[in-house]
């Protein structure tokens, strides 16, 4: 029996970094990594096999939460869900795009940090609502919009509900990762309560709001910039 | 339980059959047989996945892995309606149009909350391990039947809209459950403690500042790698932040999970290995370019991940 520790599994690291960077298709990066990784630490074929199925299966829960609310979002899309949205938007004239942003992330952030993290989310709600309502606002101002800056709105959209959600959540007490941290760190020795390491992450989450906050008006400032000139042009003509 | 996490799995492979089967019959699409394949695959991880052997699982899903790496997974043709039936459509139904979307968030909320209450001869009715998917699964039937009342469709009709989005994903939508599995084939292959190892080992954590910004710093960097701040956390946490942070230095433990598994948030938002939050919503938003969220995040979680170091270096001694 060695007792040094393997470093050959760090091939996997090497693999996926290089598959990433050099942008192969990302299914194929991650199963030759998968492969590698096992191989590199001495699995028999068999175990590399077994050892890729068994996770497959154990993560069978991540994708329901992206599959579930289609067939609702492509039949209210169908019947003009989207369209709605922009011009729902549109009545609310103080909107702009980065404001419209900024109340979501509150909101996100805020309902969050209470446990209700179900009440966003890219399928059912950034898709159909926040990103054509962010366009709507945009397209009001500022008339039609280029392809770039449309794809920067929706970027910026699905950002926002990330941003929203980590740094919310995460202050929650009985989220899953504060049970999971109490837990790691009573069997090592330390007992902290939940909710003392909820408390802590306040300051963080403050922070990442106002970094996000700010770069969320400065949008409005470089929308301004890029889109406000053309519109006065059209209009002094 | 009397709902359990099962059935969601017995329902989603059910949705992704009958998806292999529009699929194969669809005389139009310009990969039929190879696209129908792979979602036939990927019903029966849900359908039948935990009965079978899992080195058959395994082999399946090397199969379906080549199946979209090769480019066999395509999108079939659907017919897109007119620009003005869907502005009459939606001046027709106006806000009615919100209710359903809302109805999901709102089922999965209720039912989240209510879920200790909700007991049917002294069992509970969901799987108390489950319940905000179940929740959400609850919420999609619901709104899927009001949806279906509202506009007068069909739930084939139904099935062929989540079909539409689902080849608009294609693979993508596949990735996050991949990127999963490679979590734990990482962490069987003790990657975890071989990246520790090396990190420990070669960086000199005699400066407080040091050791503070190599936790900080090496959740975000692992978190980037694993796609996970759930992996990065004992890793960093067994490896420096007990040891040096509180074993040396006397840091407030609380203040270093917290910050700590943020700064790990920082680095998901940067990753491509987080799919599920960062290529999965790139597809879905039709975005050229898959990076695109990515991009838009970087300079957030740059930002806040350098205010994490001075935040845990002032706060936890």
């Amino acid at each position: 029996m060695v007792h040094e520790l393997n470093l050959w599994p760090l091939i996997g690291v090497a693999v996926i970094v290089a598959g990433f960077v050099l942008r192969f298709n990302p299914m194929l990066v991650v199963i030759t990594t998968a492969v590698a990784t096992a191989l590199a630490a001495g699995f028999d074929p068999t175990k590399v096999l077994a050892t890729i199925g068994t996770g497959f299966i154990k993560t069978r829960n991540l994708p329901l939460i992206i599959l579930l609310p289609l067939g609702v979002i492509g039949l209210l899309e169908r019947h003009g869900l989207r369209q709605h949205a922009q011009a729902w938007i549109a009545n609310i004239k103080s909107a702009t795009a980065g404001r419209l942003l900024l109340v979501y992330l509150a909101a996100r952030q805020l309902t969050a940090a209470m446990g209700l993290t179900s009440l966003g989310g890219h399928p059912q709600m950034v898709r159909p609502l926040l990103a054509p309502m962010v366009e709507g606002t945009a397209e009001t101002r500022y008339g039609s919009l280029p392809e770039r800056i449309r794809y920067k709105l929706r970027a910026y959209a699905a950002a926002t509900d990330n941003v929203g959600l980590f740094f919310g959540e995460d202050i929650f007490v009985a989220f899953g990762a504060i049970v999971l941290m109490s837990t790691f760190l009573s069997e090592a020795g330390i007992s902290v309560e939940p909710l003392h390491i909820a408390l802590w992450g306040i300051p963080t989450a403050i922070v990442a709001f106002l970094i996000h906050a700010w770069r969320l008006l400065r949008l409005d400032k470089a929308l301004n910039r890029e889109l406000g000139a053309a519109k006065d042009g059209e209009e002094a003509r | 339980m009397i709902i359990s996490i099962q059935h969601l799995y017995y329902l989603v492979g059910g949705i992704l059959l009958i998806m292999a089967a529009m699929t194969l019959a669809d005389k139009t699409h310009p990969k039929r047989f190879s696209s129908g394949l792979f979602w036939g695959l990927y019903s029966l991880v849900f359908l039948v996945g935990e009965k079978l052997p899992p080195t058959w699982v395994g082999a399946g899903v090397i199969l379906m892995a080549l199946i979209a790496g090769f480019g066999g997974v395509g999108s079939g043709t659907h017919i897109e309606r007119r620009a003005e039936d869907y502005l009459a459509a939606a001046k027709r139904l106006g806000n009615k149009l919100f209710m359903p979307a809302l109805t999901i968030p709102l089922v999965t909320v209720a039912a989240t909350l209510s879920a200790k209450h909700l007991m049917l001869g002294g069992v509970p009715l969901l799987d108390p391990k489950n319940t905000t998917l179940i929740g959400l699964a609850l919420g999609c039937i619901t709104a899927f039947a009001i949806t279906c009342w509202m506009t007068r469709e069909s739930p084939v009709q139904g099935m062929r809209e989540s079909r539409r989005l689902t080849d608009a994903l294609g693979w993508a939508l596949v990735l996050p459950q991949m990127l999963g599995m490679l979590g734990l084939v990482f962490s069987d292959a003790g990657v975890g403690k071989a990246v520790a190892y090396v990190t420990t080992s070669y960086i000199n954590m005699d400066i407080r500042f040091v050791a503070v910004a190599v936790y900080v710093l090496g959740m975000a960097l692992f978190t980037v790698i694993m796609g996970n701040g759930f992996a990065a956390f004992p890793v960093m946490t067994g490896g420096v932040g007990v040891p040096i942070l509180v074993g040396v230095y006397g840091g407030n433990p609380a203040v270093m999970a917290a910050i700590g598994m943020m700064s790990g948030y920082c680095g998901t938002l940067m990753t491509p290995m987080a799919a599920n939050f960062n290529i999965v919503p790139a597809a879905l938003l039709e975005l050229p370019d898959k990076n695109a969220v990515i991009r838009a995040q970087i300079p957030t979680a740059l930002l806040l991940l350098t205010a994490n170091v001075f935040l845990m270096y002032f706060l936890m001694f």
